[in-house]
């Protein structure tokens, strides 16, 4: 049985401007230690989805359709005290930004403290569950003392990540957790994060715009392109048989050291979700686009074994 | 760095900040024309031995900069000189009887202020109506804006003389003595363990509280909605609520952040907060310094006004650094 | 050629006018409180026309109420209160208009020229605007006006220093911004005198917040105009003054004649709600600009 079932999630921004369908019918599994990425641009769903999950979309926008099944449970239809204890203990969140996820007001131990009280813990176990947790990820014992303004953003995100690990979650999701650091701390975070696949077993949903990123660390890979799921497949089967003309076009925007060729970007402008084009969302910008891809709005199809993809290309 | 010298540099940074204010007094007050002399006693037909007498009483015939620098020494050593009008009558003695009222009057119009700038501010940013948020918001501009004489007269005629509910004016009637220990009646009948005169003490200072805090709490209504309204929506809430904690600490820790920016307004407000209370305490006949400074403006008490300026002054910078502290307990990216 | 100059000026003051009132009519705020603050200067201008009586003349018995014959009133001297109401509005709004023009014409040009020349001279500015700008804005206005003398000119420039530093912090504060952007160094470098550099380029973008920063202010100085004269530090009595009424008013709140104290101050009040309506509405108008 899968750890969590995504069925069927949309989720849209009610704005003054228009309605935002910001994730469109996204589906999928994850199993017990399984990496997915979420691989998209800014305005993809990808984030949106993230928090989806945990049912936090923010205001103006709500779930309105689809089912989150953590265990067999619907997330989406729990109540706001059932739901509250599972976040942070069954599925928890690592967030982009390290400098405003910590409350800078608050020295680190005094809030790890509260989150591991919030969930039922004792006073007298918490202060050395936290000395565990931050050891776990790297961090020196005194720590704890300081507050975030005082820590790098490295640490920041240490932080963050030993109090989404620190309740041993099922799923663990990361939206672009290494974005705002330096190349050498990303490097550092990710070997992180695959540690705590390793050890304790946890399902991580890794969200990234970062195509090479998701190659190199996840198992399984979903690119979303304007909300909807362009493709989806396991690490391997995807780099041996990418089908759809989105990845495909991702992939050639990597910059390569080894060959002479320079990376091509794919030209245009992710849609204005106000108002989506009809057909497939992509057809504006696919050098493949046929008449049927401006009408009629192309459906998962299975292509391979766990690969699917949403392109009438591949009927 | 710590908080301990936090407090200890800024309480010195006050001394330069009062040292600029007392000069800039000095300027206005002697350095203009007239002769503060004639223009206290009312009229030019002075012989003018006498003329030369009193201005040598007073002091003021000496060059300026050692009038400058003699009167700040004496200042602080707690000599403000003598009144003009009143012969032989010590500024610094009737200053510090009337201050306490003074302090006493605004402890008690921030209290309003903070209570009902915060509390309508908090409802205004809870409210889901958007007629409801402008009124709000309408309610903090016009608020500010009220002429305080006006307000208080208004109160006075309906609570005192029509509803005979609130005294009109001065700290007590004669309900039982107090011996005054800080001068905060308030605090004083608490001390003492005299509640009838606790009770009376607050009755007369409901009015001019109240006129004084609505006033002032105008900025704060505006101030809290947007800051709860921003803080509510930020990331670092977010971050709280993704890990589980109950929207009850939420809250708790959302209210520290919005206190920022209400303590650095607070801080910027005393100045206006002194204008104001000079005139509620004209308004209610209120004995402090804000009367005092009005009284004496009307006799062109020159030696006196001169003092209580400075003393204004000097609540300035002490109010300011309170304020500086009190940032620094709050927010510790100030300490370190 | 003269021509072509007045057609130019006559041209710029219509375009300006022309941009006011579309400012005004553009949102209900900044309408409203126009509306209420026209009312008052019209009050102040056609007093003669409006008011019955004179208003330092004794015309009645004292201390009648409101009636048709006196609307607001006489007051303990016999005179009618009404008229003393319109025709306080001349004191008010002179005073107040005066004080402004001076604050703002005189810290623009300072934080026009502090700011954009920088260096000593900027500091000791700075320097100097600060140490007014802590000082409590009435009580120094009550220092000035009893240093100066009491009358309604130096009741209007004690205000105006009061609020230089207000006018000066913010102009200096957009120069130094605007300053250092490239086409302000490109008209240096192609040897643009730096007066016109500032009056040309610089000053239209510190226009805007200008606007802003002198509808707040009005608000502020009407208020600081009718403390000083409650504290009677502009006209003189008889002179009908709208502060000094409510002053001389309060003696009567226990023996309830209230129709001396309750007008005048509705009417500072209301004529500060105006002001401040209509920077509400400016600063809305203006963020949005901006956006």
């Amino acid at each position: 049985m899968s750890t969590l079932e995504v069925k069927d999630l949309w989720v849209k921004y009610y704005t003054f401007s228009g309605i935002v369908s910001a994730v469109s019918g996204v589906s999928f599994n994850l199993r017990k230690g399984e990496m997915l990425a979420v691989v998209g641009e800014s305005g993809s769903g990808k984030s949106t989805l993230g928090l989806a999950l945990l049912n936090m979309v923010p205001k103006p926008g709500k779930i309105v359709k689809g089912e989150v099944l953590l265990g067999g449970v619907n997330v989406l239809k729990l109540t706001p005290e059932e739901i509250r204890k599972i976040r942070g203990s069954r599925l928890s969140m690592v967030f982009q930004d390290p400098f405003t996820t910590l409350d800078p007001l608050r020295k680190i131990v005094d809030q790890f403290e509260e989150f591991l009280l919030e969930h039922g813990f004792d006073k007298s176990k918490s202060r050395s569950i936290v000395k565990e947790y931050l050891e776990a990820v790297g961090l020196p014992e005194r720590i704890m003392y300081s507050y975030p303004h005082q820590l790098s953003g490295g640490q920041k995100q240490r932080v963050s990540i030993a109090m989404a690990i620190a309740l041993n979650p099922e799923v663990i999701i990361a939206d672009e957790p290494t974005t705002a650091l330096d190349v050498v701390v990303q490097k550092q975070i990710m070997d992180l994060i695959d540690y705590i696949k390793g050890k304790y077993g946890s399902s991580i949903i890794l969200i990234t715009h970062d195509l090479a990123l998701a190659l190199e660390r996840a198992d399984t890979v979903m690119v979303m392109y304007g909300g909807y799921i362009m493709e989806y497949a396991d690490k391997k089967e995807l780099l041996n048989n990418m089908k759809h003309p989105y990845t495909k076009a991702l992939f050639e925007a990597l910059p390569r050291i080894t060959t002479r060729i320079l990376p091509k970007s794919l030209p245009g402008y992710p849609p204005d979700l106000r108002s989506p084009p009809q057909g497939c969302i992509f057809h504006p910008r696919c050098e493949y686009a046929t008449e049927e891809c401006r009408l009629k709005r192309p459906e998962m199809i299975e292509v391979g074994k766990g690969h699917f993809v949403a392109c009438h290309l591949y009927r | 760095m710590g908080l301990a010298r936090y407090i200890a540099i800024r309480a010195l940074a006050i001394i330069p900040t009062v040292l600029i204010l007392y000069t800039l007094v000095f300027i206005v007050l002697r350095v203009l024309p007239g002769n503060p002399v004639l223009a206290a006693i009312g009229t030019k037909n002075i012989p003018e031995e006498q003329l030369k007498e009193l201005m040598k009483e007073l002091g003021l015939d000496k060059p300026l900069y050692q009038q400058y620098f003699e009167y700040l020494y004496n200042f602080i050593r707690g000599d403000m000189g003598q009144s003009m009008i009143i012969r032989g009558r010590s500024i610094a003695g009737d200053i510090a009887d009337k201050l306490p009222a003074t302090i006493e009057l605004s402890v008690w119009s921030i209290i309003f202020s903070l209570l009902i700038g915060i509390g309508l501010g908090y409802l205004g940013a809870r409210a889901h109506s958007r007629v409801v948020k402008t009124a709000v918001r309408l309610t903090g501009s016009i608020l500010f804006v009220i002429f305080i004489p006006a307000l208080g007269l208004s109160l006075q005629l309906i609570f005192s003389k029509y509803l005979g509910l609130l005294p009109i004016g001065g700290r007590l009637s004669s309900v039982g003595l107090l011996k005054p220990i800080t001068g905060l009646y308030t605090i004083d009948a608490l001390i003492e363990l005299k509640p009838l005169v606790f009770i009376d003490a607050l009755q007369h200072l409901l009015l001019p509280a109240f006129t004084l805090g609505l006033v002032i709490s105008g900025p704060y209504i505006r101030l809290t909605m947007n800051n709860i309204e921003e803080i509510l929506e930020s990331k670092i809430i977010e971050a709280y609520r993704a890990r589980g904690v109950r929207e009850e600490k939420i809250f708790r820790h959302a209210f520290r952040h919005v206190l920022i920016p209400i303590t650095t307004y607070t801080g910027l407000q005393f100045s206006l907060l002194m204008g104001g209370a000079v005139l509620t305490e004209t308004t209610y006949n209120w004995p402090g310094i804000g009367t005092y400074l009005v009284d004496k403006v009307m006799y062109r008490d020159y030696t006196a006004i001169q003092a209580v300026v400075i003393i204004f002054a000097v609540i300035v910078g002490l109010t300011s650094l309170i304020v500086d502290i009190l940032y620094a307990l709050i927010d510790p990216r100030v300490r370190y | 050629m003269r021509e072509l100059f007045k057609s130019n000026v006559a041209g710029k003051a219509s375009r300006a006018l022309l941009n006011a009132s579309r400012i005004i009519l553009s949102n209900k705020y900044i309408l409203a409180g126009f509306i209420i603050v026209l009312v008052f200067v019209l009050m102040a201008i056609l007093a003669d026309f409006i008011a019955p009586y004179s208003p330092i003349e004794i015309v009645g018995p004292v201390l009648q109420p409101p009636s048709q014959k006196y609307l607001m009133g006489t007051d303990n001297l016999g005179r009618d209160v009404f008229s003393r109401t319109i025709y306080g509005s001349r004191v008010v709004l002179l005073t107040t208009a005066i004080a402004i023009a001076l604050s703002g014409a005189i810290g623009t040009l300072l934080g026009l020229i502090s700011g954009y020349i920088g260096g000593a001279l900027d500091r000791v500015f700075s320097f100097i605007m600060d140490s007014i700008y802590a000082f409590p804005s009435l009580i120094l206005a009550i220092a000035l006006s009893v240093a100066l003398g009491p009358s309604p000119i130096n009741a209007a420039i004690a205000i105006a220093v009061v609020y230089i530093p207000t006018y000066f912090r913010m102009v200096r504060g957009q120069v130094l911004s605007i300053k250092n952007e490239p086409y302000i160094e490109i008209a240096r470098a192609l040897g643009i005198p730096s007066t016109r550099i500032v009056t040309r380029h610089i000053l239209p973008h510190v226009g805007r917040t200008l606007m802003v920063v002198f509808s707040m202010n009005s608000a502020d100085a009407i208020l600081t105009e009718a403390a000083l004269s409650f504290i009677g530090l502009t006209v003189q009595p008889p002179q009908p003054d709208w502060g000094f009424d409510l002053y001389k008013g309060r003696g009567f709140i226990l023996t309830g004649y209230w129709w001396m104290m309750v007008f005048p101050g509705f009417c500072i009040t209301l004529l500060a709600v105006g002001f401040a309506l209509m920077s509400e509405g400016v600063s809305t108008v203006i963020s949005g600009r901006k956006r």
